[in-house]
Parts: structure tokens; C-alpha cells; sequence
């Protein structure tokens, strides 16, 4: 019945989709674009693609940021058109998207209100994706409480920030636990969200969001380690979805090393390859002098990340008639900024051997 | 001789001639060190100037590491620059000053002084805390490199100034200070020898003259002893007091006479 009237209201939006999804770069484009070798010559490469001339109109000496900060410009532009003309629930799950970015910009301004900066220097710096009417009215509040009672309570935030979180937390914790907290809370909305939407949405949404919450589950675990912070509030920062939820969870919170963390996604096959290749490029790395060889794993751990969610969210478009395609692009358009800042980065630092390392999308 | 080249302007007497050699033996000591300091800041010079030029070239390839280590942490989380901004509160990185010495001359050393901070150890928690981590350090290695640079490069400077210093000191001394303390020298030997010379002359010239009166005296006693008249001979001497001249020749033809 879903599909029966799907394209009534979302079928103009998902052909519209559809076609940016024909304009990511492909690997040819991309072994084009290695082979550059200034900036100058990036740009021209790129204008042969969908990108057109969304670089024609900056000085010469193009840095990389202004790169990767106008093909954001792009992305923004094609979803805003995507979500004026959306109805419900699409439209919802759109402002579902833009929720993570809001939540980066919100803990953004928050760190700049602590600290009392110029409130249009922090404007500038939010993602424009998450950038919501009240963004500005954060400024004006002087301390956290007042930020959060006038602000935060008209934005769909708020229910994450009251779940989580009370003003003297706002004030003593750690800025980044309060984003991983309300990140957490995020999760696990969106993914109820998405139960609600039904199949077939709900099936790739969830095999994505679970992918996610393993992810930051992994990543949070390796990048805390050390004693400032306590084993009990890891745990509090797990999302409750995802295939590791609960055992792994459970085990990776009293996780000390790397080898506990292998140990405890274990029995996920995804996600213990991961751990195997990564032990064995690190260990390739050993005779490396420069001392880098414990970063090594988690670096590639980090890549192998990047490379699974992109192979997910191409998986989102074998499906008709589902909404995760809109949320496949967007990450999809984004692994591409990320994989063209890179490029543009190791051409630009004269960089040839990593050139490599980005991660294609088509 | 004396005339050549500049001396000091004293009176040519022992006293001075003393104190002028003992002058002369200390500038000659001062050259010695001088030019022996000169030598050891030289070698240390060409030390620090390798060692600016090994740092120079590593501190190439280390600021390249780290900005590409930079390009991996935005690769990967995105722009954290404000978060780590807002976020630090105590420098974990410090520079110490200390003073080492090198022949006399002081130099700054600057030392580094990692404080093993956690302001923002947990940024990135949720995706990419491993390449920040691996950033700071990179970038920690790449700081301590331009610390050791600076310490070297102010070294480099300064003993170098010195250096000149110590050059410009030698060659006055070598060249302007130890001849004229010779000339000096040379002046007072040649004026004392001359005024010896002119002293002998003199005492030569009193006993000539001594020994002259001495002869008249006794050719006068000898003539009174004699026949001789007084009064052609008191006539004599009266002629002499008059007119001198017309005396001294006639004392010398009566010399040939006797």
C-alpha cells in the first residue's frame, strides 16, 4: 500500500533525487581529479561535472577550505529545494536530517557563549544545514539556563536536551559529552521516527542508524581510553540501538584496550574484519620510525568506517519508494566534499602517496 | 725612528717608559686571550650554524606532516578549530629560558615543557579523536622543532654580533693599540738616548772647560813663580776680561807656543 501511493506526493521529489544521485562524481572523475597537478587544474576538472562552475567566481589562489566549504553550498542548495517542496512525513524526515547539524551548531554556539565571543563570528562558523530561525536568539542568552529556556525550548531539540540534561549540566559537563549525549538521544528518536514511517524505510534507516550507533559506540570507546572519563558515563553516551546493543554495548563499556574492544564486536562479521585488516596494516606500519604506528589502526579503523557507511547508503538506492534515500544523499554528497577536500588538500600539500585515500562513491 | 707613526703623547721619562712597557705587555696578553676567545666562538658558530641548517631543513618536513595531519583531522571530524579554541585553558606547552655560557658570552637556550593537559582530550569523542590526537602530537613534535630552531637562531645571531665584536677588539689591538704602544716606547728610548747623549756632551764640554781654567791657572802661578813682569801680565788679563774672542785665540797660540 506504501508504494501504491508513495510517487502522489514523493515521487517528483524522488525522480529530482534520483538525478542528483546521477550527478555524484564517479570513479573516473575521481582518478581524473588524482591526476591533477595544481588546484588550478581541480577546479577545471571539476567543472566538467555536476559541480559546473561553482568555483568560476573565486580569486585565483583557491584554498582548500573555500573548496570544500562551496560544495557544501551546493549540497545546502539542492536539499533546500528538496525541502520546500516536500510534504509530510518526508518533510519530517528531512528535518530529521538536518537535526545532527543542528545539535553541532547549538553545542557550537553554546561553547561560544561560555566564553563570551562575537556571536556573528560563531553565525559564520555554524553548518548552513543546521542553521534553524532561532539559531540567533542562542546568542543572546547570557548564561545556559537562560539559553536554554528561551532558545532551546521552541527548537525540536529541546525534547533531547530535557531527556538528557539539566541547566547544572549544561554548566559543569564537558561540551563534548553534551554532544555525544544529545547525539545519542537524536539516534534513538530518528530511529523510532523511522519505525513509524514502516517498511520499506524503516528497513534501511535502521540498518544504516544502527551502523551509526556501532559507530560512535566503537569510536567513543577507542577515543576514551584514558581516565577522564569514568567507565559508568561512557556507557550513559551509547545509543540503545544498533547490532552491538545490548551485549556489546555492555562489553565495550568496560572495554580498556583495543583488544577488549576486537573482543566485544566480535560476533559481528562486519565489524571484526574491520578490526582483523586493521591489525594488519598497523602491523605493516610497525617499522615506520616516525612513532605513528598507534595511530595507525584506528585511522584505518576510521576509513573502514567511512567505506561501510558509504557502501550502506549506496545500498539505500536499490530500494523504491523509501525516504532513506534522501538521508543516503546527503551522507553520500557529504563523503564527497569530505573525499574532494582531501584530494584538494594532498594536491595542494604536494602530497602524492596518500592522494588514494578518499573514499568513492560511484 | 720616534717620527713614525702615532704615539701617545706623554713625556719621554723612565717612569713613563715603565708604566708605557707594562701597557705594551698587557695589550699583548689581551690580544692572546682576545684572539683565542674568538677562536672558541668561532668553532661554536660553525657548531650552531649546522645545527640551524639540520633544524631548518627538518622543521620543513615536520610542519608538512603536521598539516597534513591537520587535513586528516578535518577529513575525518570536520572543523574543530573553534571547539579547540573555546576549549583550552592552560598552555600544555611551554617554553623555558635558561642561560648557557660560552666564553663569557651569555646565550639563551629555550627549553620545552610539555604539561601532559586533557583540555581537549575528548574532542572528537564521537568520530575522529584518534586523528586529533595524532594532530596534537604532530603538531607538539613540529613546535618543539621551532622552539629548538628559535633557541639556535637566537645563538646564531648573537654570537654572531660577538664574534664581530671580539674580531673588531683584536685588529685594534693587533693593529692600532700594540704599535703605538711600540712607537711609544721607541719615542722615550730615543728621546732618553738623546738626552744621555746630550748629557755626556755637556760634562765633557764643563770638564774641557775646568780643565782649561785649570792650565791658566797654573801657567799664571808658573809665570808669578818666574822672571816674568806682573804688570804685562796683569795688562794680559785685563786685555782677556775686555774682549774674550781676541783672548781665547791667543791662549790657544800661546798653548802652541808652550
Amino acid at each position: 500500500m506504501e508504494a501504491l501511493f508513495f510517487n502522489v506526493s514523493t515521487g517528483f521529489l524522488e525522480g529530482i533525487l534520483r538525478g542528483y544521485k546521477a550527478g555524484l562524481l564517479t570513479q573516473g572523475h575521481y582518478s581524473n581529479l588524482t591526476q591533477c597537478e595544481t588546484l588550478e587544474d581541480f577546479r577545471t576538472q571539476l567543472s566538467t561535472t555536476d559541480y559546473g562552475n561553482f568555483l568560476a567566481n573565486e580569486p585565483s589562489p583557491i584554498s582548500t577550505s573555500t573548496i570544500a566549504e562551496k560544495a557544501t553550498q551546493v549540497l545546502v542548495d539542492q536539499f533546500n529545494f528538496l525541502r520546500t517542496n516536500a510534504v509530510e512525513p518526508l518533510s519530517k524526515f528531512l528535518d530529521y536530517i538536518t537535526y545532527a547539524y543542528m545539535i553541532d551548531n547549538v553545542v557550537l554556539l553554546i561553547t561560544g557563549t561560555l566564553h563570551e565571543r562575537d556571536t556573528h563570528e560563531l553565525l559564520e562558523r555554524c553548518h548552513p544545514l543546521g542553521v534553524f530561525d532561532t539559531l540567533p536568539a542562542l546568542c543572546v542568552a547570557s548564561n545556559v539556563e537562560e539559553l536554554y529556556h528561551t532558545a532551546l525550548v521552541e527548537t525540536p531539540l529541546a525534547s533531547y536536551f530535557r531527556e538528557c540534561l539539566s541547566a547544572a549540566d549544561l554548566d559543569a559537563l564537558n561540551i563534548e559529552i553534551i554532544r555525544n549525549t544529545l547525539y545519542k538521544a537524536y539516534l534513538e528518536d530518528f530511529y523510532n521516527f523511522c519505525a513509524s514511517l514502516g517498511s520499506p524505510t524503516s528497513d534501511i534507516m535502521h540498518r544504516i542508524l544502527s551502523f551509526e550507533a556501532d559507530r560512535r559506540v566503537i569510536n567513543i570507546t577507542i577515543n576514551s581510553f584514558g581516565p577522564d572519563l569514568s567507565k559508568e558515563r561512557r556507557a550513559k553516551l551509547f545509543p540503545t540501538i544498533g547490532r552491538l546493543f545490548p551485549e556489546g554495548n555492555n562489553n565495550l563499556a568496560r572495554a580498556d584496550d583495543v583488544e577488549q574492544v576486537r573482543a566485544a564486536v566480535e560476533y559481528v562479521p562486519e565489524y571484526r574484519s574491520f578490526f582483523e585488516t586493521s591489525t594488519q596494516s598497523s602491523g605493516q606500519s610497525n617499522g615506520n620510525p616516525d612513532g605513528y604506528e598507534d595511530h595507525g589502526l584506528a585511522s584505518h579503523l576510521e576509513d573502514r568506517f567511512f567505506a561501510q557507511e558509504v557502501h550502506l547508503n549506496k545500498l539505500a538506492f536499490l530500494q523504491q519508494f523509501s525516504y532513506a534515500v534522501f538521508y543516503s544523499y546527503v551522507k553520500l554528497k557529504e563523503q564527497e566534499i569530505r573525499s574532494l577536500t582531501w584530494i584538494a588538500e594532498c594536491i595542494a600539500q604536494n602530497n602524492r602517496e596518500r592522494i588514494g585515500e578518499y573514499i568513492g562513491t560511484f | 725612528m720616534s717620527g713614525t707613526g702615532p704615539r701617545e703623547s706623554i713625556f719621554p721619562t723612565r717612569m713613563a717608559l715603565t708604566n708605557t712597557k707594562t701597557r705594551l705587555k698587557g695589550a699583548q696578553t689581551g690580544h692572546s686571550l682576545l684572539a683565542k676567545k674568538r677562536d672558541a666562538l668561532t668553532t661554536r658558530f660553525r657548531a650552531i650554524l649546522r645545527k640551524v641548517d639540520e633544524a631548518k631543513r627538518k622543521m620543513g618536513r615536520v610542519m608538512q606532516l603536521a598539516s597534513f595531519s591537520l587535513a586528516e583531522v578535518t577529513y575525518a571530524t570536520g572543523d574543530i578549530s573553534y571547539l579547540v579554541q573555546e576549549q583550552a585553558k592552560t598552555a600544555t606547552f611551554r617554553v623555558k629560558a635558561k642561560q648557557e655560557n660560552v666564553s663569557g658570552v651569555i646565550l639563551p637556550a629555550f627549553e620545552v615543557d610539555r604539561v601532559s593537559g586533557t583540555d581537549f582530550n575528548l574532542t572528537g569523542l564521537g568520530r575522529g579523536g584518534q586523528q586529533v590526537l595524532k594532530a596534537k602530537e604532530v603538531y607538539a613534535k613540529a613546535v618543539e622543532t621551532l622552539v629548538e630552531l628559535a633557541s639556535l637562531q637566537t645563538a646564531f645571531t648573537i654570537l654572531d654580533e660577538v664574534i664581530r665584536a671580539t674580531n673588531r677588539r683584536v685588529n685594534a689591538i693587533e693593529h692600532v693599540v700594540i704599535p703605538r704602544l711600540e712607537n711609544t716606547v721607541k719615542y722615550i728610548l730615543s728621546e732618553l738616548d738623546e738626552m744621555d747623549r746630550e748629557e755626556f756632551f755637556r760634562l765633557k764640554k764643563v770638564q774641557g772647560k775646568k780643565k782649561r781654567d785649570a792650565d791658566k791657572a797654573e801657567a799664571a802661578r808658573m809665570i808669578e813663580a818666574g822672571d816674568g813682569d806682573e804688570t804685562s801680565i796683569e795688562a794680559d788679563t785685563k786685555e782677556e776680561s775686555t774682549e774674550q774672542a781676541g783672548n781665547l785665540l791667543n791662549d790657544r797660540d800661546e798653548d802652541v807656543i808652550f
